[in-house]
């Protein structure tokens, strides 16, 4: 697999002298599904905003292949929607603030977006009317449009109630597996079965200053096919990385 | 329970009824003690001066109005600009926002003089008064709405690599509208009462003057009903320009804000 960033001791302080990461070693390759995994407080939110260039190290590097940082999508906890435009506008915001397509077609590509998250005829509708479920595929749509090779979540479910949360995995991971390769995720949660079911790499992080506990390959088909949540393999695979969750822990 | 449109009507008419019965308390007990009209006039004489003195105290009531709604367009308009540039430089904020403030605690009848005296024209003085107290609420309420944007949305804006001017345009000045139409229903009151608070203390008589001077001069003239009717007109003004900029705040707001939303719904 082709690396994608390679993170070289990468620690980060904050001005009230926390340290969130402490030598932080991590190859990124492109295409991987890879989840960071640690409880509240691990540094994995600020890790990947050292990805997306929002922070800066105190010290390490963060090297792109190929020099520049290609095109991010961004996807936070809340769906981070403006409430004051239509789903459609939101989503074009990106395309918008670049400005080199014409707006006819950066309307055409923002509809396209939410059609490709299930969200096809709610172009008008703004966000207040739309649930929680739907206003976070509006998210995504709007972290798509750009058509990134990385995108970068957030625990961008862990407000949602865990049916939406399942649908939503399972269309997240169909979204990638339809990019074959061409599309990075990176994805914060601190869900051992939401990692395991999305992921095909784990990285384990312990707390205080933030580390690199484990790094896990997960093996198994995208898209998950049916069934999968209930299988023995899944169970396996769970076990499998809370153990090494509560090794990091200890 | 209640049906909505019936329940609607009644909100309406309650008030209204509670306000023909004061009314009619008022005249009656007008008449019955026989008050003399130059102590408290009733409603009766009080809307025969009104019809009576129409086209005087129509003419003063454009004036006042005109000073107002010049006075709040120029609130609305340095205002908001003095706003975005407080937005845009956080030093200049520090360094003027505490002379604005000085601006709006002083008291305008304390200030009024100072202006009048060195301003000639009377129309531009009491613009000027009025403008005073009608800009520090659309100053403070827009400087905090354009620091209220969504913090996440703001990152957001920067990784997409947004300008200065996108960003204020799409993010900042939408995300304060809100605040900013709160701090408009605010001035247009502070607006009428600082053109009339101005005239009082300019006490200019003359055809182009405006509805305090009205009172003060039936006052002199010990013509009571007028004076409650110049009273009663200045009254309508302040619930008029309420009224609208809540209207404007409705149709700005309504389709995505929880203010106007929940009026709504």
């Amino acid at each position: 697999m082709q690396p994608l960033v390679r993170l070289a001791g990468v620690s980060k302080r904050f001005g009230s002298g926390t340290e969130a990461l402490s030598g932080i070693d991590l190859t990124i390759g492109a295409g991987e599904f890879l989840s960071l995994l640690g409880p509240s407080g691990c540094g994995k939110s600020t890790l990947l905003r050292l990805v997306a260039g929002l922070a800066e190290p105190s010290a390490g590097t963060v090297a792109w292949a190929g020099g520049a940082r290609p095109r991010i999508g961004f996807v936070f906890q809340d769906a981070t929607l403006m409430p004051w435009t239509s789903a459609l506008e939101n989503v074009r915001l990106p395309l918008r603030l670049d400005g080199r397509l014409p707006r006819e077609e950066q309307r055409a590509r923002a509809a396209a977006a939410l059609s490709d998250v299930g969200l096809g005829g709610f172009e008008r509708a703004y966000p207040r009317e739309l649930s929680g479920g739907m206003r976070m595929r509006v998210s995504i749509a709007r972290a798509l449009v750009t058509q990134p090779a990385v995108l970068l979540m957030d625990e961008p479910f862990a407000a949602l109630d865990e049916i939406t949360r399942n649908r939503l995995n399972d269309d997240l991971i169909a979204l990638w597996a339809a990019r074959a390769g061409a599309m990075t995720v990176v994805f914060v949660t601190h869900s051992v079965f939401e990692s395991v079911y999305l992921s095909s790499r784990i990285v384990v992080m312990s707390p205080r200053p933030g580390r690199i506990a484990r790094d896990l390959a997960i093996p198994g088909p995208a898209p998950r096919p049916a069934g999968f949540r209930t299988s023995a393999d899944y169970a396996a695979l769970c076990r499998g990385v809370s153990e090494g969750l509560e090794a990091a822990m200890a | 329970m209640m049906g909505r449109p019936t329940g609607r009507l009644l909100a309406h008419a309650i008030p209204a009824l509670a306000g023909i019965l004061f009314l009619a308390a008022w005249e009656g007990l007008v008449r019955w003690y026989d008050v003399p009209a130059y102590l408290v006039p009733g409603p009766v004489a009080i809307w025969q001066a009104l019809t009576g003195d129409w086209p005087m105290l129509a003419g003063s009531m454009l004036v006042t109005l005109k000073i107002a709604l010049l006075a709040l367009l120029a609130a609305v308009t340095l205002g908001g600009l003095l706003a975005i540039l407080f937005a845009q430089s956080p030093i200049l904020e520090r360094a003027l926002f505490p002379y604005a403030v000085v601006l709006q605690v002083t008291p305008i009848v304390a200030i009024a003089p100072l202006i009048l005296i060195w301003v000639d024209d009377v129309t531009l003085s009491l613009l000027i008064c009025a403008w005073i107290v009608a800009f520090f609420p659309v100053l403070s309420n827009t400087v905090l709405g354009l620091n209220s944007a969504d913090r996440n949305l703001v990152e957001l804006f920067r990784l997409y690599g947004a300008t200065r001017w996108q960003t204020l345009m799409l993010l900042r000045l939408p995300s304060a509208l809100p605040f900013f139409l709160a701090g408009l229903r605010v001035a247009g009151g502070l607006a009428l009462i600082g053109a009339v608070v101005a005239e009082f203390v300019a006490g200019a008589g003359g055809t182009g003057s405006g509805l305090a001077w009205r009172i003060l001069e039936a006052g002199f003239q010990l013509k009571i009903p007028r004076m409650f009717a110049a009273l009663a007109l200045i009254s309508a003004c302040g619930i008029a320009i309420f009224a609208a900029l809540g209207l404007l705040q409705h149709l700005l707001l309504r389709r995505w804000h929880e203010s106007a939303v929940r009026a709504e719904g």
